[in-house]
């Protein structure tokens, strides 16, 4: 387990890497002058190259990705242009908002998925097996965001049961916490359940023409435990391994989630910091994300080779 | 004699290989046309792809023309999706909105159809080349979700162009190792060591042999990426950094609709709607294509 744990983490290096780089080019290829960009229109051409001196966007580039690698190995990923904070602190602060939003979504859609494919497979070409399949078809067909806009109009505006967004932090009131998280949790969580009740479905029904579940049924178990203790159980083992792509949507989306509902996450952050042309803030929310993915990645890595250690010794 | 024989038993072999060949073809077109999700699907998709070419015969309006005597007027039988801000027809500016949805989506397409080919059957054929390609997109694919796509479109500027540009980037590591994966299996089998025995030259092999037989996972890869395409694009534009306004793109009607949720919340709710239904309608063709394509897939769904 130690070597595959290992192996994964050296493996994660490259991935870490090319996330890097990307990020440092994402402000070299801003057409124009970007300090015009930052100082605004208006501003002096020694007030520019003030500005360009103290980013060091007069270095060559390669001086200024050398410079860029320094600061990043100590963790410092710059100031932010506007904020008066540093990029490390603005983002770090802001990510748990982002995870939890991610995490609280990622349950939901694991859970209706789950029941939605359940329902499918045992009632297998019934009207329910449509049913259950044309919603999670239909959750993989819309914009999240534009169901988010939905729900807000339906039970925040029309029904007024919930807030139409804002955030209130759980060591405040966790009531308002749940209130502000439900609907951006449903709505980030849309999509991906359509993802886990089809692929659910398809797994039980697989599981379900093998032979261990004809010999459970015929030696006189009853339908309802052959389903929950011997089907489903392998049935979801490879529900595992979409959890990992899954948090990367869910990571992505929240970006737009949290736009819509104005929750204070690293979404929002970035979005903020993309209207205000503040590189720095977009580079450094951009490669913290990426590597939270990265991260996510191999716990969900070594969750399944802890379930199926084939995983683990084939590598 | 024998000569003459042997070149006649050729020409008998190419024809019956040519009536083979077009038979698989018709064979795969009746199972395609046979199938339940694709009919539905490709039924949706065309209506939509009506109503983008002739978006200037159906919008029963010019779609930036403001009229400041219909401001938020709801659905009526005047504006059937109603009127925004500046009044507006929202159903004429849905069905141009298509035109530039489809339009980006196609450009995607096949652009990252171009790129993802190139570089899957580069890091598939080249084997020094393999690690290097791959551990560079996976990289480019450690980024969750669009959010490259949005920081890319942010850096280069709002427009159409770098929209496409943008959502390429995101969307060829995909395909790319899509097309590897079939490079790989595919260069292993007989009948391309056979071809390499008898001295065909790369590039034969690689078009001729190996492309041609790795085309059915590609399609149904493209067809996906179409549909992420569309939804990309409306997050794009409902985050400012789309193709700019006025252009009528769903996303940004969207985005002038979030304000306007409570008094006019038909503006948001039609865009939104088309975009499903191409996206559906897309989805399902492509379920219908995975199924015919390659039954042991069927098993494995779920694209994001």
């Amino acid at each position: 387990m130690i070597g595959f744990l290992a192996r994964r983490l050296l493996s994660a290096l490259p991935v870490l890497f090319v996330v890097s780089l990307v990020s440092f080019v994402i402000i070299a290829i801003v057409p124009g002058d970007v300090t015009a960009e930052i100082a605004g229109s208006d501003s002096t051409e020694a007030q520019r190259a003030e500005i360009r001196e103290r980013l060091g966007l007069d270095r060559p580039m390669v001086e200024q990705a050398v410079r860029w690698y320094g600061r990043l190995l100590q963790g410092d990923l710059g100031q932010s242009y506007l904020l008066n904070k540093s990029v490390t602190e603005a983002v770090l602060e802001r990510l748990p908002i982002t995870l939890s939003l991610a995490a609280i979504a990622l349950v939901l859609a694991v859970m209706l998925g789950v029941l939605l494919g359940i329902l499918a497979a045992i009632k297998h070409d019934s009207w329910l097996d449509q049913g259950s399949m044309s919603i999670a078809l239909f959750g993989l067909s819309i914009p999240d965001f534009w169901f988010a806009l939905i729900l807000i109009s339906v039970f925040a505006v029309g029904l007024g049961w919930l807030p139409t967004g804002g955030y209130v932090p759980a060591s405040e009131s966790l009531i308002g916490w749940a209130r502000s998280m439900t609907l951006p949790a449903l709505a980030l969580a849309i999509t991906q359940m359509g993802v886990v009740a089809r692929m659910t479905r398809s797994s039980m029904l697989e599981v379900m023409s093998q032979d261990y579940i004809r010999t459970a049924r015929a030696k006189g178990m009853r339908r309802h435990t052959v389903i929950f203790k011997h089907a489903l159980r392998n049935a979801l083992v490879p529900i595992v391994t979409v959890v990992g792509v899954m948090t990367g949507v869910l990571l992505g989306g929240a970006v737009v989630i949290e736009s819509v509902f104005s929750l204070p996450g690293v979404g929002r952050l970035i979005i903020g910091a993309i209207q205000r042309r503040d590189y720095p803030i977009i580079q450094g929310g951009l490669l913290i994300t990426a590597a939270t993915f990265v991260f996510v990645n191999i716990l969900v890595d070594l969750a399944y080779g802890w379930l199926d250690p084939r995983v683990r010794d084939g590598r | 004699m024998a000569v003459e024989a042997n070149a006649d038993n050729a020409a008998i072999l190419r024809q019956e290989i040519a009536r083979a060949r077009r038979r698989g073809w018709m064979l795969f077109g009746r199972r395609l046309a046979r199938h339940r999700s694709f009919q539905v699907g490709f039924a949706l998709f065309f209506v939509i792809v009506l109503l983008a070419v002739f978006a200037d015969l159906i919008a029963p309006y010019d779609p930036n023309k403001n009229d400041y005597r219909s401001l938020l007027a709801p659905p009526s039988m005047a504006h059937w999706f109603g009127t925004d801000g500046f009044g507006r027809d929202i159903m004429s500016r849905v069905i141009h909105g298509t035109r530039v949805s489809l339009g980006i989506g196609i450009s995607v397409v096949v652009m990252t159809g171009i790129l993802g080919v190139f570089l899957g059957m580069l890091a598939g054929y080249v084997r020094w080349l393999d690690n290097v390609l791959m551990r560079i997109m996976d990289g480019l694919m450690a980024f969750p979700g669009v959010l490259l796509a949005i920081a890319l479109a942010a850096a280069l500027g709002p427009s159409t162009m770098n929209a496409v540009i943008a959502l390429t980037i995101t969307f060829t590591p995909r395909t790319a190792r899509v097309v590897r994966s079939s490079v790989l299996v595919i260069r292993e089998l007989p009948y391309v060591e056979a071809a390499m025995a008898v001295g065909a030259g790369h590039a034969r092999i690689i078009f001729r042999y190996i492309l041609a037989n790795a085309l059915s996972p590609l399609i149904v890869q493209l067809t996906f990426v179409f549909a992420v395409s569309i939804l990309a694009e409306a997050i794009l534009s409902f985050l400012g950094v789309g193709p700019p306004p006025p252009a009528p793109s769903l996303g940004n009607i969207i985005a002038e609709g979030r304000n306007y949720l409570q008094d006019a919340s038909w503006i948001a709710f039609f865009p939104g709607i088309a975009i499903a239904a191409a996206v559906l309608g897309l989805n399902l063709m492509g379920d219908g294509l995975r199924d015919v394509t390659d039954p042991r897939l069927a098993a494995e769904r779920g694209a994001g």
